[in-house]
């Protein structure tokens, strides 16, 4: 799982929690993937994202160092801002661990790299 | 705009993925046929740019050939959803082969949880929903609907041509505007049991669905 995929899930869909956001992330296997540097998709993407969600994902698995903690005015202009902001969005994976909803507690399982976000009908809202 | 990836090349890359292992009826799997894909994604590409640089989104995934083909075309990143583990499995090993690394995947059940902290998100959302012929008719208007949610540009799916009056009005219904951007022969193979013949053309319609107002 990669840190822009944490960055728009949510637990939501469980019963009595409202918006699940963010989740925490306990990870036990990290891999740093390379991944084409594509400038144009990361301008595109910046402003669609919680800067300070990824930035505290990235801190709670100690890969925030030289990352800043808020968007640069005209980031856009900045390659070494686009640079580290490709780095921590699409290429450093969480391979094993879990998630955990912010208000449940129910945790979701990160295996292969891929999360398990399935829930059982009891669970749902 | 970079040069895009011929048809040909494109097509020959997605008959190399490896399919289902076991096809589950429950969840309707069918394999996007190498050559649908292809033609389905090129021309999302070539006639609307509606890939390169893009943020996709795979609306059950299966094996992934949609995924893959997006990330080939030049898509900044996929997200791809399956609500089946043994497909999200085979998923995982052709993206390997394929040496596709800006491709990310979750377990989810994309009818019945959304998993997103925001709408409107997704610049091309991409499927290609099971057709609702086995006790779940309907299930492909409710992917659609899903997917408009979650698009903030288009989403492309594929429908059987027979259902395209139906679409019309259920887009009317919804507000949404669409149009049927080519018309394809989707040759299934036996893949059940209660396939009688060896395989059947079906014809398809590839649809560009959009809210009221982009």
């Amino acid at each position: 799982m990669k840190l822009i995929t944490h960055n728009m899930l949510t637990s939501k869909c469980l019963k009595g929690v409202m918006t699940g956001y963010p989740l925490a992330i306990n990870a036990t296997d990290v891999k740093i993937t390379e991944v084409d540097f594509n400038p144009e998709f990361i301008t595109r993407v910046i402003p669609k994202l919680d800067w300070e969600v990824l930035w505290h994902a990235a801190n709670s698995i100690g890969h925030s160092e030289g990352l800043p903690k808020s968007i640069e005015p005209k980031f856009e202009e900045n390659e070494d801002f686009l640079k580290k902001a490709h780095k921590i969005l699409l290429e450093v994976e969480i391979e094993e661990g879990h998630l955990t909803c912010p208000e449940s507690g129910r945790q979701f399982p990160i295996s292969k790299g891929i999360p398990n976000m399935l829930l059982t009908e009891a669970e749902v809202q | 705009m970079a040069a895009v990836m011929k048809l040909k090349t494109l097509q020959g890359h997605l008959q190399d993925l490896n399919g289902f292992e076991k096809p589950k009826i429950h969840f309707e799997q069918y394999e996007t046929p190498a050559h649908i894909a292809a033609i389905m994604l090129y021309n999302i590409q070539t006639q609307y740019e509606g890939l390169e640089d893009k943020l996709v989104l795979d609306a059950g995934c299966g094996p992934g050939s949609l995924s893959i083909g997006a990330a080939l075309l030049g898509a900044g990143m996929v997200m791809s959803m399956d609500i089946d583990g043994d497909a999200l499995k085979i998923f995982n090993n052709n993206l390997e082969d394929m040496e596709v690394t800006n491709v990310d995947a979750i377990q989810c059940d994309f009818l019945n949880t959304s998993v997103f902290r925001w709408e409107n998100y997704f610049d091309t959302v991409l499927m290609n929903p099971p057709f609702g012929t086995k006790n779940n008719s309907g299930i492909d208007m409710k992917f659609l609907q899903m997917g408009l949610a979650l698009s903030c540009d288009s989403v492309y799916s594929l429908h059987k041509t027979t259902t395209r009056s139906h679409i019309q009005k259920k887009l009317k219904e919804w507000g949404a505007k669409g149009s049927v951007i080519a018309e394809l022969q989707y040759d299934l193979p036996a893949t059940y049991k209660f396939h009688k013949q060896q395989s059947r053309d079906i014809a398809v319609d590839l649809w560009k669905v959009q809210h009221p107002d982009s």
